[in-house]
Parts: C-alpha cells; sequence; structure tokens
C-alpha cells in the first residue's frame, strides 16, 4: 500500500484517496517545436526500477495536484511536494541522496 | 414554492451506532484567499466562527466553518438564511478574488452517533478513527467506499457526514450495513 502525504493539507492520504497523473516535471513542446520533440513529450515517460517522480491528486480530500518522489521498487516514498515547481526540489534531492547515492533520473541527479 | 426535503427524508438506522438525516442544513461554498482579513470577517460575520486551519472545523452556535482545501471553506448556516447570507458574503467580498455559492440542496447530511460510530466509519473510510487520532474538532474529507465524502466529529461525540446528494441513499445504507449489529469488529 501506497501512503502519500498531501502537502497542502497535511493529510497522510492512502493510494485509493489518491488519483495517479503520471510522470512529473514533463516540458511541453507544442507550436514551434520540431516533430521528434513533439513525439518525444507526448509518448515517451520515464519507466525506472527506482527513483521516479511522479504527479498525484488528492482526488477524494482537498482536490489538489502535487507531486511525490518514490522508489517503484520498493514503494518507499522519499517525499512529497508543491506542484509549482518545474524539477525537484533540493531537499528532496538531498533525500533521495541519503538512501540512494548514485541515483539519476532523466538530466537530474 | 416547493417544500424543501432534505435526501434521506429524515431516515434513521440504529445498531452498533445511530445513523440518522440530519434534515435540512444551510451550506456554502467559498473559495478565496482564507489570508486575507477581509474574507475571515466575512465568514466570521456569517458563521459567528473564525476561519480554522487545515483539518478543522470551527463551530458555533448557529452554525460553523470547515475547511476544505487551502482556497475552500464549508459554512454550516441555517437553512433558512442561506440565500440571505450568501447575498451578504458576497456584498462583503466585493473586490476580492473569491466566489460564494448555495450548495445546500447538493448535498446530504447525516448524524452518526453511539459507542459503535468510530468503528462504522473505520471500515469505510481509509482513515484511523481511534479516539488518539481523530478528535472533537477535526475535519476530513475522504472516501466513504466507493464515493467521496467529509465527517467532522463535534464536542458531544456525534459525527457529522456530508456527502453529494446523487450518493446520498448509497452512503445512508452504506452506513446502515456497517452500523449491523453483529458486525461488531471492536477495534476502537
Ligand atoms: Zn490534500
Amino acid at each position: 500500500m501506497l501512503i502519500l502525504e498531501c502537502p497542502y493539507c497535511g493529510v497522510k492520504a492512502e493510494e485509493t484517496e489518491l488519483a495517479a497523473g503520471g510522470e512529473a516535471h514533463l516540458k511541453r513542446f507544442g507550436p514551434g517545436s520540431s516533430d521528434e520533440e513533439f513525439h518525444d513529450y507526448l509518448f515517451m515517460r520515464e519507466n525506472p526500477k527506482g527513483v521516479h517522480f511522479e504527479r498525484w491528486r488528492h482526488a477524494n480530500g482537498c482536490g489538489k495536484w502535487f507531486h511525490a518522489a518514490r522508489c517503484t521498487m520498493t514503494l518507499e516514498v522519499f517525499g512529497t511536494y508543491s506542484a509549482q515547481t518545474t524539477e525537484p526540489p533540493q531537499e528532496i534531492k538531498d533525500k533521495i541522496s541519503e538512501k540512494r547515492p548514485d541515483w539519476t533520473w532523466r538530466d537530474i541527479k | 414554492m416547493s417544500d424543501p426535503v432534505s435526501a434521506m427524508s429524515g431516515a434513521t438506522f440504529a445498531g452498533l451506532a445511530k445513523v440518522e438525516d440530519s434534515g435540512l442544513q444551510g451550506m456554502i461554498t467559498l473559495r478565496g484567499d482564507l489570508a486575507s482579513a477581509v474574507l475571515q470577517a466575512a465568514v466570521k460575520a456569517a458563521t459567528g466562527a473564525e476561519v480554522p486551519v487545515s483539518g478543522q472545523v470551527a463551530l458555533s452556535d448557529q452554525g460553523g466553518v470547515a475547511w476544505m482545501s487551502p482556497d475552500e471553506l464549508l459554512l454550516l448556516v441555517p437553512y433558512a438564511e442561506v440565500d440571505a447570507k450568501v447575498s451578504e458574503l458576497s456584498e462583503a467580498l466585493k473586490g476580492e478574488h473569491a466566489l460564494a455559492v448555495n450548495v445546500s440542496d447538493a448535498r446530504g447530511v447525516f448524524r452518526l452517533s453511539g459507542e459503535g460510530a468510530r468503528e462504522v466509519l473505520g471500515k469505510v473510510c481509509p482513515v484511523d478513527m481511534s479516539a488518539e487520532a481523530f478528535k472533537p474538532g477535526q475535519f476530513r474529507r475522504t472516501r466513504m467506499a466507493q464515493v467521496a465524502a467529509a465527517f467532522w466529529l463535534d464536542h458531544d461525540g456525534v459525527f457529522h457526514i456530508v456527502c453529494f446528494r446523487s450518493v446520498a441513499a448509497y452512503v445512508f445504507n452504506l452506513l446502515s450495513a456497517s452500523a449491523h449489529p453483529q458486525s461488531k469488529v471492536v477495534v476502537y
């Protein structure tokens, strides 16, 4: 079972109170981008065994979107953070480095 | 004029706990900047209660205020006064980025009381319902089996449950099944 603490209301929400929103920190490529960039934006997703960043919505709760950093293999949660950011905050990256010193994700480490 | 009726027209069930339709309850959804002094004063004037912190409900003699999300409150007011309160709020919040809407007839409201009340909720919500974890004055939006719901515990040990009116019959039946006299678990 996955439990994530919603950073907006502080509720420790169990998975069934949340709605999964897929991969976090996608950069949109729209008009003016190349076909390849647009293709990658639409279809290419990370599928790691380990550290991953995701979007979740506190659907049966305050209704807000937020971000979560977790391990897809162990379900260990490194932390949750605001949706109003384009990359994980340093504090979250530090927490991951404590547990998984060699982690990388896309171009983030 | 049509006669307003509550979602389950006063239905009751008695088992491990007592489930009752609460009757007509005035409810206003208010969205805006909860830190705004203007909004806080308008809420106090409408309900007699202060804006609560997250996860809490503030109750007064004539109503109350529940914290729904970082930019949303649920105001509890007498059913007969709800339209007047919405007008007062809208007047007081002119110029603020805020919106008050009467949602009284869009909701079902129930009271859940008695010794087994915590257990009845614990069976159908993914929430720690122990007395140490869920205290009077606490407010929680969550999932009640398959539907969204919210509840708070007042200072007399009574739980108040709010759900969408379209699923009020489902919630009443669910709570009644969860309160079935032969379904005691004795966790709390
Ligand atoms: Zn939340």
